[in-house]
């Protein structure tokens, strides 16, 4: 073992005792990879751990769910199915999102039958002192957790709004105690008058008769359901919604991995720049009897140790990033999936075990072309001074990296799997990967074309990269992996937020926007309050929206159903369109215009008919056209209002869009319509400029831990650029004694690595915008498009890259003098002395 | 620490220079070529005195009256062997058919013109030190400095090597100063200096 140990160290020590710095450098980029993607595993299990638990609890003994449109379907379907003879009992809720007083947010009420309830789904059901209290119109159990967010006890009044109203609720006690989710629960029929709901319902629960087939069940409700109402288990419809944010933590998983790589890459160049520095004394260690294949191992140990360290620190700043994120963020990490779950981090050993494992993969694989590297050169040779130039010479064939480049392509062009765009992210590996194994073929055909200058100091540069474009190549691969991924991220969130930005220019056209509650389903306006908001002094002109929920296919999230006034003849004034509106016939059905989340989940095109259920009946459509919506990924469908209220009798209306008359300011038509409407105190007034600011502010909340993630990597790729131009400037020190000694000044040498550091930073510059415009390209038209359903218009951030572009040459300029200096240090004189 | 040296070499002999490992052998001959200062006494190289001149002038006179032959080698593994032997022309902005001519002479002068497009890599230790005379005496220096020259190589090759610097410092009627452990070496030097902890002393050679 000693002689193990002993050989071990012989090939290792140099390693470790010279390049501490680059040494803890890569531990940190594989530390970070690991965090990230462990935390992001620990959060999405604690935020679905915590809803679909808090789900299941709720649920209780319930085997189906009958379930349709959010504002409800007619009660008379409870008769039916109770009645039926193999359900056992049939449980009616009505569930409102009601919007609280005072306070930016909602509190989910279940209305309940507390005697069927009890049976179907107890932890809905309340206790209080005054068991009469669950049938009290005006009484709410509130959750424990619902409780002690909102600060109320027993007795308490909780404040809610329905219409523009307040309605009072006295808190009467608690129910379920076993779940973790915010919610509250009354009488059914009350909540049916308190919230307008009056003969909907919006769920039913069924349990069956012990014996009975649930499936065969299932099967026969569902052929007889009205359209719009679907059954399904309680599990199946949570995790519907639990799905709603796959693509959202898929794409933070492929971030992770994006520093994990970038922690790879700097593996790589720390120990291929180790392995050519000790290139002399491994070749004796060879000379003396070390076979190639030992050599290669103890090499690929040495990196596997970088990942080992790397992982074990990464695991333990997951954990504490998770706890932190879910603190500050939330389970949603702000993207608003989760609301209401309150989730706690518990400690993963399976996801743990998985990015570990993965920490030390990267580093391993980083570590094993290096060291095949070196097991390849011949021993006898490797023992000359010179013979470094020839290291990483067999990678000058570009086949394989071509190859990899026509995969990626054709990647990008294959459809989602299962929803996400696997081919999307596999095309840009590709790209990626293809493009670093090109790098020293294009090094090579980049630095062969460049004039020879006549100035000494560059013509040796040029010539020293030419002599060694593999040593080059090593640098150039952080450059270009750091710069792609830096470009590609900023032109993707760059055109995200411009097409976002101009979006809400085209769908706010108005001087402010009245919502009748910000968040939750209960507000809305009557016709009486549309009468009174169109006479306040200073209005100009009022659209009214009405916004439903629809329920198109049971195994995806409902449809909003946006009810507006459209012009048929020209429907691209009030929506914003992509591609042209369908020029509508006089015998045609009426028209809807989809969103592009539509067009990719349900297939429908223009010209095309499409059922909607409303009002219990599927009502026939045509769709007109397809409009762009960043505001619902779960698609949006927007029909005519008049339409609407003809086919559904409902003339409520959840948001107003105002135009003022000439002179007349935001603030004083606030001031009229109070006066005028006090009501409207409790509705939400928004001038477009605030929506635009909010939405910006959780667009770049949404992007933050993109932004974190990005910057990350690109700290760690920029500081590998330096710690890779000092490597090889360090190595060189004899070299520039020597030049020192035949008449080369200090500004002379510092010159010639001023020019390679200027000629390889500008080669990878180029090939990584290149490569990253590329990126960008497949993040926007294939993995936005898949995981979230909605185009967006490319938007160059040139200031931006212009930028980052004169950081990168400015760092790289920076190192070289800092290097130069070092490498002209009196050293270097005695340098030329030194034999190791 | 070198105390108490007063070395004169006349131009165009070859002086080698004994001395046991430490004693600033390699010292002195930085001296010589001004990459160290003395901190007291004169260095006077082909009539200049090298004290007062600050580091470029230093660098300039160094370019162009002194050449160097390092134990090492030190050739730039990048070029060719051409290419290395043109670097101290390149250096005082010598180009063009004549600098590419005088190469050529020098490569012939240590019988190594087949061998001018050839990489460092592909020649022997004696091969390369024949190239590191060539590119010592390619800009016609007053001095050369070798050190060690023959350190890295078998006693067939240094005896070579040895012969063909003197034939060439005399060619170019240069002069030189060899440092070295080799007594046979010293033995085809025009004088033989010890150097110990009291100074340089003449030698004689037996």
């Amino acid at each position: 073992m000693s002689a193990l140990l002993a050989v071990a160290h012989a090939v290792t020590g140099g390693a470790f005792g010279q390049h501490r710095g680059r040494l803890v450098l890569s531990v940190a980029a594989i530390a970070l990879g690991v965090a990230l993607g462990f935390a992001v595993a620990l959060i999405n299990a604690a935020a679905i751990g915590e809803f679909t638990g808090g789900m299941k609890t709720l649920a209780g003994e319930a085997d189906l769910e009958v379930r349709g449109p959010r504002g409800g379907f007619a009660e008379e379907l409870y008769g039916v199915l109770s009645r039926d003879p193999d359900v056992a009992v049939a449980s009616p809720v009505v569930e409102v999102d009601a919007r609280l007083a005072e306070r930016d947010d909602a509190l989910r009420i279940y209305g309940i039958d507390a005697f069927r309830a009890a049976a179907v789904t107890p932890a809905l059901v309340g206790a209080a002192d005054d068991s009469l209290d669950v049938l009290r119109p005006g009484r709410v159990f509130m959750s424990p957790a619902a409780a002690g967010w909102l600060g109320l006890q027993p007795r308490a009044t909780l404040h809610v709004q329905s219409g523009v109203r307040d309605v009072p609720l006295v808190v009467a006690g608690l129910a379920g105690a076993a779940s973790g989710e915010r919610f509250a629960t009354m009488d059914i029929a009350a909540a049916q008058d308190a919230f307008a709901r009056d003969g909907l319902l919006t769920r039913i629960d069924l349990r069956s008769r012990p014996g009975v087939d649930v499936a065969a069940l299932r099967a026969r409700l569902a052929a007889t359901l009205p359209p719009g109402i679907a059954v399904a288990t309680p599990q199946e419809n949570a995790m519907i919604t639990a799905r709603m944010s796959r693509a959202y933590r898929v794409n933070l998983n492929v971030l992770a991995l994006v520093a994990l790589f970038t922690g790879g890459l700097l593996v790589f160049s720390t120990q291929a720049l180790s392995i050519v520095r000790r290139r002399a004394h491994i070749a004796l260690l060879r000379t003396l009897g070390l076979t190639r294949a030992r050599l290669i191992a103890l090499l690929v140990v040495e990196g596997m140790a970088v990942g080992v360290a790397g992982s074990l620190a990464g695991l333990l700043g997951g954990y504490a990033i998770a706890v932190v994120v879910l603190r500050v963020f939330g389970a949603d990490l702000g993207a608003g999936f989760f609301r209401g779950a309150a989730p706690h981090v518990a400690f993963d050993p399976y996801a743990a075990g998985a990015f570990g494992t993965l920490g030390v993969a990267v580093a391993v694989l980083g570590s094993l072309l290096p060291a095949r590297e070196a097991g390849r050169a011949a021993p006898a040779a490797a023992l000359k001074a010179g013979d470094e130039q020839q290291a990483f010479a067999r990678l000058h064939h570009p086949v394989a990296g071509l190859a990899m480049l026509a995969a990626g392509v054709a990647a990008a062009l294959l459809p989602p799997v299962g929803g996400l765009p696997v081919f999307g992210y596999l095309a840009i590996a590709l790209l990626l990967v293809g493009t670093l194994t090109l790098l020293p073929w294009l090094a090579v055909l980049a630095l062969e074309r460049l004039p020879s200058p006549r100035a000494v100091p560059a013509a040796l540069a040029l010539a020293q990269l030419r002599g060694a474009p593999g040593q080059a190549t090593v640098s150039l691969a952080t450059i270009v992996a750091s710069v792609a991924l830096m470009v590609s991220m900023a032109i993707m969130v760059g055109s995200f937020r411009q097409s976002l930005d101009d979006w809400l220019l085209r769908v706010l056209p108005a001087d402010i926007y009245m919502r009748a509650g910000a968040t939750g389903d209960s507000a809305y306006f009557s016709v009486g309050d549309q009468q009174a908001i169109g006479v306040v002094d200073g209005v100009a002109s009022v659209a009214f929206l009405r916004v439903q929920n629809v329920l198109l296919d049971p195994e995806l999230p409902r449809v909003a159903l946006l009810a507006r006034d459209l012009p048929a003849a020209d429907p691209g004034s009030a929506l914003p369109l992509v591609g042209d509106a369908l020029v509508l016939r006089a015998d045609d059905p009426p028209p809807v215009w989809v969103s592009e989340a539509v067009v990719d989940l349900y297939g429908a095109r223009p010209g095309a008919r499409m059922q909607l259920p409303l009002a219990g009946r599927a009502q026939t459509f045509i769709v007109a056209g397809v409009w762009r919506d960043y505001a619902r990924q779960q698609g949006a469908l927007a029909v005519d209002r008049a339409t609407y209220t003809r086919l559904t009798g409902d003339a409520t209306a959840n948001d107003a869009a105002i135009w003022l008359a000439s002179g007349t300011t935001a603030g004083q038509f606030r001031e009229r319509l109070v006066l005028r409407f006090p009501d409207a105190a409790r509705a939400t007034l928004v001038t477009p400029g605030e929506i635009r600011a909010l939405s910006m502010t959780v667009f770049d909340r949404t992007f933050a831990v993109t932004y974190g993630l990005l910057a990350a990597a690109i700290v760690i790729g920029l500081v590998g650029l330096s710690s890779s131009f000092g490597a090889l400037v360090l190595a060189r020190r004899r070299e520039f004694g020597m030049l020192r000694h035949i008449g080369m000044t200090r500004r002379q040498v510092a010159g010639m690595l001023a020019t390679e550091g200027l000629a390889v930073s500008g080669l990878g510059l180029a090939v990584g915008m290149g490569l990253g415009f590329l990126m960008s390209v497949i993040l926007i038209h294939v993995v936005n498009r898949q995981s979230f359903h909605w185009s967006m218009a490319l938007h160059m951030p040139w200031a931006l890259l212009a930028v980052l572009a004169g950081l990168l040459l400015t760092l790289a300029m920076a190192t070289t003098v800092v290097s130069a200096r070092q490498a002209m240090g009196h050293d270097a004189i005695r340098a030329v002395k030194d034999d190791w | 620490m070198l105390a108490g040296i007063t070395l004169d070499v006349r131009p165009g002999e070859l002086v080698a220079i004994l001395g046991e490992s430490g004693v600033g052998k390699s010292t002195l001959l930085n001296l010589i070529a001004g990459l160290e200062r003395a901190e007291s006494g004169t260095v006077t190289v082909d009539g200049v005195d090298l004290g007062p001149l600050a580091d470029n002038a230093l660098t300039a006179f160094r370019r162009v009256k002194i050449g160097f032959v390092f134990q090492a080698f030190h050739l730039l593994p990048y070029l060719s062997v051409a290419r290395n032997v043109a670097l101290p022309l390149a250096l005082v902005g010598q180009d063009g058919k004549d600098a590419a001519a005088r190469v050529r002479a020098m490569l012939a002068a240590v019988n190594l013109e087949s061998r001018a497009d050839s990489m460092p890599r592909e020649l022997s230790g004696g091969e390369l030190q024949r190239v590191a005379i060539a590119r010592a005496l390619v800009h016609r220096p007053a001095v050369v400095l070798a050190d060690e020259p023959t350190g890295n190589l078998d006693p067939e090759s240094a005896d070579g090597v040895i012969t063909l610097l003197r034939e060439c410092l005399h060619a170019e009627r240069a002069t030189g100063v060899l440092v070295t452990h080799s007594r046979v070496a010293a033995a085809r030097a025009d004088r033989v200096l010890t150097l110990t902890a009291d100074g340089l002393a003449p030698t004689v050679l037996s």
